[in-house]
Parts: C-alpha cells; sequence; structure tokens
C-alpha cells in the first residue's frame, strides 16, 4: 500500500520532437483508484511506464511510499502491471503466467496455486489453466494477463487498458467484480483507459490527459458536470457536451443575476461578471428538453435525426448552422423537419472562452 | 428387413430422372490441385537432388570392394560390406581425426556463443553509437580469405605455441563464425517480444533472470538453428585447418590430405563418413526448430 507521487514528468521518446508526457504532476492517494483517461496518442501509456520503471523521464521525479524509485529497476518498486499489450509470456502454461510473479517472490508453491485458483475462478480462466497463451483467443489472453497482475500484493497496481477486448458482457461484469477486488485489497491503482464509461464508473479520481498533459483532474462527476475546458467536455460523456456559440452581455458589474446570453435569437439568463463578447456555451445532452413555443427563452431548433435509444430518444437539431445533440425520454413524439423549441437548463450550462476554450469560472 | 422387401422397394421407385445440372466452374480448383501438384514434383525433385549423392556415397562405402568395380554399378545394395568401413576407420589419424574435429567443432560453438550471443542480443535490444557501422563491420571478416587470415594467424600461432593445436583451429574458427552467430542471433532476439521480457522485469525478475527465463526460451529455437549452421561450418572448414595444424589435423583436413594416394573404396568411405555428423546434429537440434508452445515465434 502507497501513494503515487509524480512530479513534473517530461518525456520525448528519442528521435522525436514532440513531448510525449509534458510536465505532468499527479497525485495518487494511498488505496486511491485513478484512471487516466485520454484520447489515442495522449502519452497515458508513456505516462504508466516511467511509473512502472519500463521508461526512463527525462526531467521530473515519482515517488512511490515516500520512496524516490524515479531511476530504480522495475523489479525495485514492487508494483504490478498489465500490459496493453497483454505481454504474457508464450513458452508458459496459462497457470504458470499467473503464478510467475508470485514464484519469483518465492511464495510457497501451495499459496501460488491457492491464489492462481482464485483469479482463475475470477476470470472464467479455469478451463484453460494448462493450455499455452497461443491456444487461446484476445480476450482470454488479456484476462491471463489481469489474473497475473491481481494475484500479486504489490504496492501498486498499474493497468493498461485490461478490458479494452472483452466483449461487452464480460466487460460489465468485469468492471464491476475489479472495483470490489481493488476496494478489497485496498492496493493504489493507476487505470488506464481510452472509454469514458469505464472511467465515469471505476474511478475515484479521472486525470484526463491531452497531447502530455493532464487537462482536468478530479471526480468523475465534477469531471462530467464541470469540464475545465471544452477538449475535456467533448471527450467525456455519450453524447459529448455540445457546444454553441453564443454573445455574452455582462449587464451590471459584478452582479448575482444581472447578465445575459445571446443564443440565435434567445436571450437567456445568466451569471453576471461576464465580460461582454461571444463566448462558447456548453450544455449536456440531457440538460436539454424539448418545450413548446410560448416558453420564455426557448430556442427554436429544427429536427435532423431522431434516434430512438430505448431508455431515451436522442435527437440530432440544428440551431441556426450549429448541430445540437438533445436526449428526451423515449414517449416525446418528434419527426423529421420538425421545429422544436429547446429549453436550457441554467443550473447545467457552462461558459467558455470563444479563442482558449477555457473554462470561465463563474460557479 | 428381408432382401425381397428391400429390391421390391427399389423397383417400387420411378426411374432416376437425370436432373440437369447447373454447370459449375471447377477450373480454377483444378488449375490450383495442379499447382500444388507441381509444387509436391518440385519438392520431390529437390528432395532427390540433395539425397541421390548421398545414397551413392553410402551405397559405394558399404559395398564390397569387388562389388564397386563392377560395370555397370548396381542402384541397389546387393553386397553388403563393412569391410571398406572397418579399413577407413582403422586407418591411422582418422579416430584422432574425429576427435579432434567433434573437439573443435563444440568449442567453436561454446566460444562463438559465448561471445556472439551477448553480442546479438545488443544488437537486438540496445540503440547505441554505430549500431549499424558494426553490423555492416561484422560482414568484413567475412570478406577477407580465408587463407588470408590463416597464414598470419599460423606465423602467430607458432611463437605463442599454439600452432597445431585443436585450440588453434578453434580459434580461427570461432572467428569465422562470429558474424553469422551474431547476426543470427540479433535476428532472433528482434522476433522475441520486447513486452514479454518487461513483464518479466516487472514481475520481480533481474535483467538477467528476464533474459534467462524469458527471453532465452523464447529464443531457443533460433538458437539451435544458428548452433547448426555454427557447427556444419566448423565440420567442414578444411583450407584454415590445413594451414595451421601438422599432426592434430581435423578429420576433413585429415581425409582431404590423404585423399589423393588412397584407393577409390577408401574415398567413399570417408566423404561417407564425414557427412554423419553433421546430420546426427542437425538431427538433434532439430527438435528445437519445431514449435515448442503450440507456436514458433513469428
Ligand atoms: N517507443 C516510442 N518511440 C517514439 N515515440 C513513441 C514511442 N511510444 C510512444 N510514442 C509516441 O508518444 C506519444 C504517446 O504515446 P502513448 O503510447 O503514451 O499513447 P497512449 O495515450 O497510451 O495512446 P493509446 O490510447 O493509443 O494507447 C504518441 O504520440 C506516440 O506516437
Ligand atoms: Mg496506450
Amino acid at each position: 500500500m502507497a501513494e503515487i507521487t509524480i512530479q513534473n514528468l517530461v518525456k520525448t521518446y528519442p528521435g522525436q520532437t514532440e513531448r510525449a508526457t509534458d510536465d505532468v504532476s499527479l497525485h495518487v492517494d494511498d488505496g486511491e483508484f485513478m484512471v487516466l483517461l485520454g484520447p489515442s496518442g495522449c502519452g497515458k501509456t508513456t505516462l504508466l511506464r516511467m511509473v512502472a520503471g519500463l521508461e526512463l523521464p527525462d526531467a521530473g521525479s515519482v515517488h512511490i511510499g515516500g520512496r524516490d524509485v524515479t531511476y530504480l529497476p522495475p523489479n525495485k518498486r514492487n508494483l504490478s502491471m498489465v500490459f496493453q499489450s497483454y505481454a504474457v509470456f508464450p513458452h508458459r502454461r496459462v497457470r504458470h503466467n499467473i503464478g510467475f510473479g508470485l514464484a519469483m517472490a518465492k511464495v510457497p508453491k501451495a499459496e501460488i496455486e491457492k491464489k492462481v485458483a482464485w483469479a482463475a475462478d475470477l476470470l472464467q480462466l479455469g478451463p484453460y489453466l494448462d493450455r499455452y497463451p497461443a491456444q487461446l483467443s484476445g480476450g482470454q489472453r488479456q484476462r491471463v494477463a489481469v489474473a497475473r497482475a491481481i494475484v500479486m500484493d504489490a504496492d501498486v497496481l498499474l493497468m493498461d487498458e485490461p478490458l479494452s477486448n472483452l466483449d461487452a458482457l464480460l466487460r460489465l461484469g468485469f468492471r464491476a467484480e475489479l472495483k470490489r477486488i481493488v476496494e478489497q485489497i485496498g492496493t493504489t491503482t493507476l487505470y488506464v483507459t481510452h472509454d469514458q464509461v469505464e472511467a465515469l464508473s471505476l474511478g475515484d479520481r479521472i486525470a484526463v490527459m491531452r497531447t502530455g498533459q493532464v487537462a482536468q483532474l478530479g471526480r468523475p462527476i465534477e469531471v462530467y458536470d464541470h469540464p475545465s475546458d471544452t477538449f475535456v467536455g467533448g471527450f467525456i460523456g455519450s453524447p459529448p457536451m455540445n457546444f454553441l456559440d453564443a454573445m455574452a452581455h455582462g449587464g451590471v458589474d459584478g452582479g448575482v443575476d444581472g447578465g445575459t446570453i445571446t443564443v440565435g435569437d434567445a436571450k437567456l439568463p445568466a451569471p453576471g461578471g461576464l465580460p461582454d463578447g461571444p463566448v462558447r456555451l456548453g450544455i449536456r445532452a440531457e440538460a436539454i428538453s424539448v418545450v413548446d413555443a410560448h416558453t420564455e427563452g426557448a430556442v427554436p431548433a429544427m429536427v435532423d435525426v431522431v434516434e430512438p435509444l430505448g431508455a431515451a430518444t436522442l435527437l440530432t437539431v440544428r440551431v441556426g448552422e450549429q448541430e445540437v445533440k438533445v436526449q428526451v425520454p423515449p414517449d416525446v413524439n418528434v419527426r423529421n423537419g420538425q421545429t422544436v423549441h429547446l429549453s436550457l437548463t441554467p443550473r447545467a450550462m457552462r461558459l467558455y472562452d470563444a479563442e482558449t476554450g477555457l473554462g470561465l469560472d463563474l460557479r | 428387413m428381408t432382401s425381397a422387401e428391400t429390391s421390391a422397394e427399389t423397383s417400387a421407385r420411378p426411374a432416376a430422372v437425370p436432373r440437369p445440372q447447373p454447370a459449375v466452374d471447377t477450373a480454377p480448383l483444378r488449375a490450383l490441385r495442379r499447382r500444388r501438384a507441381l509444387l509436391q514434383v518440385a519438392c520431390w525433385v529437390v528432395t532427390a537432388f540433395m539425397v541421390v549423392p548421398v545414397y551413392l556415397i553410402a551405397l559405394a562405402a558399404f559395398s564390397s570392394r569387388s562389388a564397386l568395380n563392377e560395370f555397370p554399378l548396381r542402384f541397389l545394395p546387393t553386397s553388403f560390406s563393412t569391410e571398406t568401413m572397418s579399413t577407413f576407420l582403422s586407418s591411422t589419424g582418422v579416430l584422432a581425426g574425429l576427435i579432434n574435429s567433434i573437439m573443435v567443432g563444440l568449442l567453436t560453438l561454446v566460444v562463438s556463443f559465448l561471445i556472439g550471443v551477448p553480442a546479438g542480443y545488443a544488437i537486438a535490444r540496445f540503440a547505441f553509437r554505430g549500431h549499424d557501422q558494426y553490423q555492416l563491420f561484422l560482414l568484413f571478416t567475412r570478406a577477407l580469405p580465408i587463407v588470408v587470415l590463416s597464414v598470419p594467424l599460423a606465423q602467430l600461432f607458432l611463437s605463442t605455441g599454439v600452432y597445431d593445436t585443436p585450440l588453434a583451429v578453434t580459434l580461427l574458427h570461432s572467428a569465422l563464425a562470429l558474424p553469422t552467430t551474431i547476426l543470427l542471433t540479433s535476428a532472433v532476439f528482434l522476433a522475441v517480444p520486447v513486452d514479454a521480457e518487461e513483464a518479466a522485469r516487472i514481475f520481480g525478475c533481474t535483467p538477467v533472470g528476464a533474459f534467462t527465463r524469458v527471453v532465452l526460451p523464447l529464443a531457443l529455437p533460433g538458437i539451435a538453428a544458428a548452433s547448426i549452421f555454427t557447427f556444419v561450418m566448423s565440420w567442414n572448414e578444411v583450407l584454415g585447418a590445413t594451414i595451421l595444424t601438422l599432426n592434430q589435423r581435423t578429420l576433413p583436413a585429415q581425409v582431404l590430405s590423404s585423399l589423393s594416394d588412397s584407393p577409390l573404396a577408401f574415398r567413399f568411405a570417408g566423404g561417407f563418413f564425414l557427412i554423419i555428423p553433421a546430420i546426427v546434429f542437425i538431427a538433434v537440434m532439430r527438435r528445437y526448430l519445431l514449435n515448442m508452445w503450440g507456436t514458433t515465434i513469428r
């Protein structure tokens, strides 16, 4: 059990000009489940590998449990890892793959067998224990990699997209199971994914990364409700946050609710203290509702696409030239080409700088 | 059911109406089969090309002397005799030469692998200054003719007292084998997935531990192939071995030097005997070439 402190890690791969991680600092508390989330190529794996000791940073430091491990070899860090590429040992049977780390740590045979059986049961690998990895499917191999990592009583558990190759059902089941195990053994976990549902459901906190930097760090609900910039809002959530071009009018200086925002022709109330000028208005699909035409502040829109999703219906509508996703209850009856009126929940509106995309923090 | 019933049933059926079958174009399939057959034939031809001389030598080596002089020669073993073979084996220098050859072959294997495997690993895994130049430079040793290498070596060995020992030949053969050993093993190590090695490090192995527990087992088939190559090269090398020894000859050098003034039968026996160890060595190492864990690496 240990906390991880990452300070100002900079890494540029040899022969590259762009930094794979650019001055990343991150603190993971003892026993915390931290999720690294971000688009492909943003440096998640690189960061994880530096914590693991497989890659040396150009600058910065990594502390695990208060110990400086920046330049310590991987085997001296007491951690365990699931590789994005699985990295199971082709020449060892599943049983010995899972027990490899324990055998290296000279754990008694009987205990290894017990733990292997436990992990195999958990990951439904029982029938395959005596096979070689080449005789397994991709998803089964991935489960071997996960099993190999969770049997270790390591200080830190690093997981690089450990569920990416499982079918939807298995993934759903295992996601809950994983959360339970990790809570049970209380290992500090750094978990990489680009699946935002996984991130929201698993993480105690989420670090959203973009081009080698942490764009936002916070609890899942914070990140979901208050994206720090348009990138995070646009990356998290399904569908992602809507962004509309709007004009802000600050109103009375420092006034609490004196401001207004103009979207198309509609004037909406807004918090005061806004600078006059263009802003980006961010709002989630489920915070928009379809209302009748006479409602105060309703924004007219044209329905483009209607997608029934079962639990809800997703509308793609057009406000002026801008496309907006709206999530409505399944019983709302709309057709293509119809004009509807939208009401935006004021509490759910987030405002961003029109140029930088950074949040205008008015909370 | 009795046979009477069966026949009744058959006759009751309406006469088979030949239903028109839609024409199926089986030409592509037949063409494919034809090509496969041709490939088979080609394989047999190549195999025959390799095996027939070996067979003929073996036949001659195990025929009596009189049978060898008959005309036309028989293609089937009619007069089996170990007479020629035993004469050859008991003639002076053959047994000593055999021992020398095996010793030199194995020593060459040890020396060239002790140096070559780590070098191959370094080329495969590490980016260092002069990496590519080093690889190219390795091949230059093979660009020098063996004679050019051997004569100065003989001089050197004479003055250091190594001349005319198996060690002298071993040193030459190791130098000759090293470039191929290094390049072959580096190719083998390149094929071993890096992440498996990294996983071993994560799960508690030291660099050496990761190498012996994960990399080496995975590289074994390729290393076996490289060892065949090295051993057979050492076994067959005559020129350098002849220059560097006088009395402590390796078998091929021994046979070669006594070949010109030997009877025909003796030559066949010598030829056959030279083939055997290489074949045995290949047969032993072949086990490691085959897939071991349900897969060969790439
Ligand atoms: N060995 C390497 N050599 C050079 N560049 C690399 C190397 N590994 C990664 N990179 C680069 O570093 C950046 C970050 O890569 P990284 O593997 O950390 O991304 P990631 O966030 O894990 O992406 P993904 O979700 O696709 O796995 C990428 O731009 C990538 O091209
Ligand atoms: Mg990655």
